[in-house]
């Protein structure tokens, strides 16, 4: 037996595929929640109101899908150009420190200028902690996927530090938190007594610039060029140095982007709980976003609708709220199977 | 000073040394047997937990420790047949597929156990693995538990397979040139599988390690990134068995360490010796990855007749 590409992809395997994975992702999902003795339909049902059925389900999906758009963007950038960016969680808290740090009174500026100001330094901080790795890898060859895994163990033992000890809010009762930011930094609201916050169209934006020069710049083409074939791209008089840095920026950037957008818009303060894990969920996006930055916000949208709706079921009817792990990473699976098999075909 | 150099002399140190290590050898160990035939298991961290839970949990129900392990080690293999469909059956990227098995496991694990336990209940504890008392050998230096003199023979054992027979050589092979393999007449998906499901089984054990021997019961995260601790150490010992099972009684012992330490220095906050163990892991890496030693095939997927 051995595998080949296909030729050409009939048009009802696509359908058959697409509408198989679904089934079997319904099947699968049906049987955890068969497993945790709960009722099927109206589990389903749970979820997809809790997503879906009403104005604030919907802006809490929007809301819960702004940082992962994010670290989802983080992700796939690094990837396209083979820098295998895991630490996304830790980047995610470098910026989420550096606003919180900035933030709280420090700066004096017209409020106009303090809020991209503080954008701007939470991106940095993100992209200066994956450049550090990334240079490892650029230049002595050290294994990003370790180096970066590992250093976000250290940037939570870092928040815990600091929100103990020195950054810690003298006014917090005792709870290990950085003091709030103040009221001029905070992104104004989207949706009127809702979470929703402007943040959402930050991460739209950048999905959307991200797309463009991925698709139009001819620095999208190099970095692709690095990614896929390094000596080719150096041939061709490509810098790889330089590309190293700008994707370690970019990609570090958007995630800590991502941890300044949670401080400024929703918390206004950093604890050590602040990110549920939005890092590693963003390789998921990506993957399953297929590393098309314009398709991230979509599969973003799914991700967070399946947290946000796993939460509804699991208050009504006992279901555990990891669930929700389990059918994210279930999907990437089914995603993968699906497009094996539109893909290649089986020869004997 | 004299007393940070007086912790050197407990025994309570060395035998916290050799606990430390134990589950960073099985994992390890796993992980180099997949490395060596071109997989990079990053499935690691959530097969570690799937194991910690499904021994635990045997336990809890009755079972024997020694069939517990057996059982999380056949869970283990399970996963790692799971990622191999993807991996080496699908030809898909390895992060990809190992990323995703560890968030599978690892919810899975927290779902199954929220299941199991419900609420906020203080997590069950069962009979753990007790040191064990050498008679030939009274040292209380080495009073470890019976595991981690398996880890060890199973390093020992691993060391002589890779080096020294025909099947390590076969390993060897298809990590470093699968097309030279075959060409040889050797079935490459077969290798990749079988080392895949060995070395999975061995990192859940490793996960076993944690709730039934150092612990004595399943805590949900209770793998705390020693998975990705031991994919630090494949690199530091050059993908060679013994030098990888030194660097994991080093950072053993650097974590031991640090640990008394602590009580020695109460003007430092504590996080920063925790912090100190992964800075040390991707100092040693540097030097060891710049003599790129690792397979020549690591992560290139291998279909059959492409070039």
């Amino acid at each position: 037996m051995r595998i080949e590409p296909r030729d050409h992809r009939p048009a009802l395997l696509v359908v058959l595929g697409i509408s198989g994975a679904c089934l079997l992702m319904l099947l699968l999902g049906s049987l955890l929640i068969m497993s945790a003795r709960a009722p099927v339909w109206a589990s389903w049902l749970a979820l997809l109101k809790g997503a879906f059925g009403s104005r604030l389900a919907i802006s809490e999906v929007l809301t819960r899908s702004t940082p992962l758009i994010l670290t989802g963007l983080a992700c796939a950038v690094a990837f396209r150009a083979r820098l295998w960016n895991i630490g996304a969680e830790g980047q995610f808290y470098a910026g989420a420190l550096t606003v919180a740090a900035l933030g709280a009174g420090m700066l004096n500026l017209p409020a106009w200028l303090l809020v991209p100001v503080l954008l701007g330094a939470g991106a940095l901080g993100g992209g200066l902690y994956l450049l550090g790795p990334a240079m490892l890898k650029h230049w002595c060859n050290v294994d990003d996927v370790v180096t970066t895994l590992l250093l976000n163990f250290v940037m939570l033992l870092l928040v815990s530090l600091l929100i103990q000890g020195p950054m810690r809010d003298p006014m917090s009762m005792g709870w290990p938190q950085t003091e709030p930011v103040i009221d001029a930094v905070m992104l104004p609201k989207l949706m009127s007594q809702t979470r929703l916050h402007a943040g959402l169209a930050i991460a739209l934006g950048c999905a959307l610039l991200i797309a463009l020069v991925e698709s139009r710049s001819s620095f999208g083409l190099q970095r692709r060029a690095v990614g896929h074939n390094p000596s080719a791209a150096r041939f061709a008089g490509i810098s790889a140095t330089r590309i190293a840095i700008w994707t370690a920026l970019w990609s570090g950037g958007l995630a800590g982007l991502a941890g300044a957008v949670e401080v400024m818009g929703l918390r206004g303060y950093v604890t050590g709980d602040l990110s549920p894990g939005f890092g590693y969920t963003g390789v998921i996006i990506a993957m399953l976003a297929r590393l098309h930055p314009a398709v991230v916000p979509l599969a973003s949208f799914l991700v967070a609708a399946i947290f946000v709706g796993a939460d509804a079921m699991g208050r009504a009817f006992n279901v555990p709220s990891y669930i929700a792990d389990v059918m994210v990473a279930l999907s990437l699976f089914v995603m993968l199977a699906t497009s094996f098999v539109l893909t290649y075909r089986i020869r004997r | 000073m004299s007393e940070a150099f007086g912790i050197l002399l407990t025994t309570t140190l060395w035998a916290a040394v050799l606990r430390i290590a134990t589950p960073l050898i099985f994992a390890m160990l796993g992980e180099l047997i997949c490395e060596r035939a071109g997989i990079v298991n990053l499935g690691i961290e959530g097969i570690m937990t799937v194991g910690a839970l499904t021994a635990w949990f045997c336990v809890h129900v009755g079972f024997g420790l020694w069939t517990a392990w057996l059982i999380a080690a056949f869970a283990g293999a399970c996963l790692g047949l799971f990622h191999g469909v993807f991996s080496i059956s699908m030809a898909q990227s390895q992060h990809v597929t190992g990323l995703g098995v560890t968030l599978l496991a690892t919810g899975l694990s927290s779902f199954v156990y929220r299941v199991a336990v419900p609420g906020n209940a203080s997590p069950p504890t069962v009979v753990a693995f007790t040191p064990l008392d050498l008679p030939w050998f009274d040292s209380p230096f080495l009073s470890a538990t019976p595991p981690s003199y398996l880890a060890i023979g199973l390093v020992a054992l691993a060391a002589y397979v890779l080096r020294f027979t025909p099947l390590g050589l076969a390993i060897r092979l298809v990590g470093e040139h699968p097309q030279g393999a075959q060409a040889q007449g050797l079935d490459v998906i077969a290798v990749r599988y079988g080392c895949l499901v060995v070395g999975s089984a061995l990192m859940a054990l490793g996960g076993a390690f944690l709730s039934t021997a150092a612990f004595n019961s399943f805590v949900i995260n209770m793998v705390q990134g020693r998975g990705w601790m031991a994919l630090a150490l494949v690199v530091f010992g050059a993908w060679r068995p013994g030098m990888a099972l030194l660097g994991a009684l080093l950072y053993a012992l650097f974590d031991a360490y640090q640990l008394r330490l602590q009580t020695l220095l109460p003007g430092i906050p504590y996080q920063v010796f925790l912090m100190l163990p992964y800075l040390f892991a991707i100092a040693v890496m540097v030097p060891m990855a710049r003599r790129a030693i690792g397979p020549h095939a690591l992560m290139t997927p291998f279909i059959k007749g492409e070039r």
